[in-house]
């Protein structure tokens, strides 16, 4: 056989193996973590808030740590997303002409993007306690946006780099002004902002170390922004440093609510990809 | 009495319904905006540098109105930018510098401001060299630049879209699906679906940036067929690199040469009897 045919066969089942690889991990946590957490989860547990023991195994669920994610996520994307699509407009319309001024913007957020959460949460802790605050949702949300923006930028801009000369020109030349043409830009990344939320929120709802000093822990849902409020992650690593076996197995529920959450969102998410992309050029 | 009668009688006619409406051109559709009164494109001095080389040197033009004007010359002549100044498109460019004046009527478009920026570009529409529908729908494509310049309603727009497809030949292949996006459309539509858009907000002047070399011979044909039909309403001025097409629909030629203006003149002056001997070898193909 000819030796370059030779050196692709190796090389390609190299590449099979790495595929089956990260195959395998795939399979391996979920598997891991639905063998423990299944059998317990229950409606009970999804559905209603922590009763007095419940943590050292008596009756009670996470409802808490549920909604408190999906607050902490919910409030953190809108506000991520509110932000980052100016910022990644800017970058890609108005700074065009001035390719350097963007050069020092992009390192800033990726520079932002290297940070661990751990550091945005101790940032966080440093300014509440500087304003006098006390941990609570709102705390949460902010630390937890400014975690996600870099993430929210840094994928919509790749996208957004492409976006070609001459639909801008189109637009400048049809009379629009160039914050006229966000419409324009807007549609064409739609699906990277699609993709870019998608990232955010598997990040984000995942979080521990961010949330940790800021958001606090609480047994009960917050009804205002001030409260404190319990998240997922959390209620996983409350648990499971539990020496019962049995809260143990409540925290393998806890991560397949959280699992399951991120999966659903990650398909739900590329059907509506596909949707926003039928227009794009 | 009779007043309450006749409001609801016209206010509950369908305008849509209309017919036939190409006969009748509602005044809604091509009288949007206010017309110019003097629209002649004239350029003084206009000399354009970038960075530290000398684009275009002493250009002084004065495009015919209602006619076909071809900008020809070899490549890298500054055929583009000459015509990219007339919208002030080259502004996009980093380190460019505009000296000198380009008049659309009475008013300097290289001191133009922002504010007056959006209102001469919807007066000199381009279309582009490839096909680039803008990431929506056939119809939003063509509502798009009339919505930007503040025309609302539905039932206008909806006149507008067709009137506009009807006048580039798209009605017919796309009026089952306007609401579709742009992008399905073959190369030759999407350039006129971009003629349309265009035309749609009412410009004086079209400008062609060898708008027919990125299609096939037959589109290609069809949109320069376009050309001619609409230069009675339009001014048109063409970039073209195939010499061919600038003696099939040319009315007035403007040869350009490493950034200067050597001859200009009406057409079949230029291409049968040329007075510059630098035109001569270029027509008969010495410079490419």
């Amino acid at each position: 056989m000819k030796r370059a045919i030779v050196i692709e066969k190796i090389w390609k089942a190299l590449m099979y193996a790495s595929i089956a690889l990260v195959l395998f991990f795939v399979v391996s946590v979920i598997w891991s973590v639905f063998r423990r957490g299944l059998p317990v989860l229950s409606w009970e547990m999804v559905s209603s808030l922590p009763g007095g023991g419940f943590y050292i195994g008596k009756e009670g669920g996470f409802l808490n740590a549920i909604v408190g994610s999906i607050y902490i996520v919910g409030g953190a994307t809108v506000l991520g997303l509110l932000v980052s699509i100016p910022v990644v407009f800017y970058l890609n319309v108005y700074l065009k002409p001035h390719p350097k001024l963007g050069v020092v913007a992009r390192l800033a957020y990726d520079i932002l993007f290297g940070i661990p959460s751990i550091v945005y949460g101790a940032f966080g802790f440093t300014i509440m306690i500087f304003f006098g605050l006390r941990t609570s949702l709102l705390g949460g949300i902010i630390v937890v946006t400014l975690l996600i923006i870099p993430i929210f930028i840094r994928s919509m801009d790749e996208v957004a780099k492409t976006i070609p000369q001459d639909i801008l020109e189109a637009g400048y030349s049809l009379g629009s002004t160039r914050l006229e043409t966000i419409t324009v830009v807007v549609r064409q990344i739609a699906p990277a902002i699609a993709t870019a939320t998608l990232l955010g929120i598997g990040r984000a709802i995942g979080d521990a170390a961010g949330v940790m000093f800021t958001a606090g822990f609480s047994d009960s849902i917050p009804t205002s922004l001030t409260q404190q409020t319990a998240s997922l992650p959390l209620s996983v690593f409350f648990q499971l440093s539990a020496p019962q076996l049995e809260v143990q197995d409540r925290a393998y529920a806890a991560a397949v609510v959280l699992t399951a959450i991120v999966l659903i969102l990650s398909l739900s998410g590329r059907f509506i990809m596909n949707r926003f992309s039928r227009n794009k050029i | 009495m009779s007043i309450a009668i006749s409001i609801p009688h016209i206010f509950g006619t369908d305008f849509t319904q209309r017919v036939p409406w190409t006969v009748h051109i509602p005044f809604v559709v091509d009288r949007k905006f206010p017309r110019l009164e003097d629209t002649h494109l004239t350029t003084r001095n206009l000399n354009i540098r970038i960075g530290d080389t000398h684009i275009l040197k002493d250009v002084n033009v004065e495009i015919p109105q209602n006619k076909i004007t071809c900008i020809i010359g070899p490549s890298g002549c500054g055929k583009t930018t000459l015509l990219r100044t007339f919208n002030r498109l080259v502004d996009s460019i980093e380190g460019v510098k505009i000296d000198g004046q380009v008049n659309l009527g009475k008013q300097d478009i290289v001191a133009a401001n922002a504010g007056q920026m959006s209102e001469l570009r919807r007066n000199i529409g381009l279309v582009p060299q490839r096909p680039c529908p803008l990431p929506m729908s056939i119809y939003d494509n063509i509502a798009y630049g009339c919505r930007i310049h503040g025309v609302r309603g539905k039932r206008k727009l909806d006149l507008v879209v067709q009137h506009y497809l009807e006048a580039v030949g798209l009605w017919n292949e796309v009026k089952d699906r306007l609401h579709s996006p742009a992008n399905k459309l073959s190369g030759g539509q999407q350039q006129r679906l971009c003629l349309a858009r265009s035309l749609a907000v009412e410009p004086s002047y079209l400008l062609a940036d060898e708008s027919t070399s990125a299609l096939d011979p037959i589109s290609s044909k069809t949109v320069e067929d376009l050309f001619v039909k609409l230069k009675r309403d339009y001014s048109i001025v063409m970039v073209t690199h195939t010499l061919r097409q600038a003696q099939r629909i040319a009315d007035y030629v403007i040869f350009m040469y490493l950034g200067e203006v050597i001859e200009q003149g009406d057409a079949k002056e230029v291409f049968s009897n040329p007075k510059h001997e630098l035109t001569k070898t270029y027509l008969n193909g010495g410079i490419s």
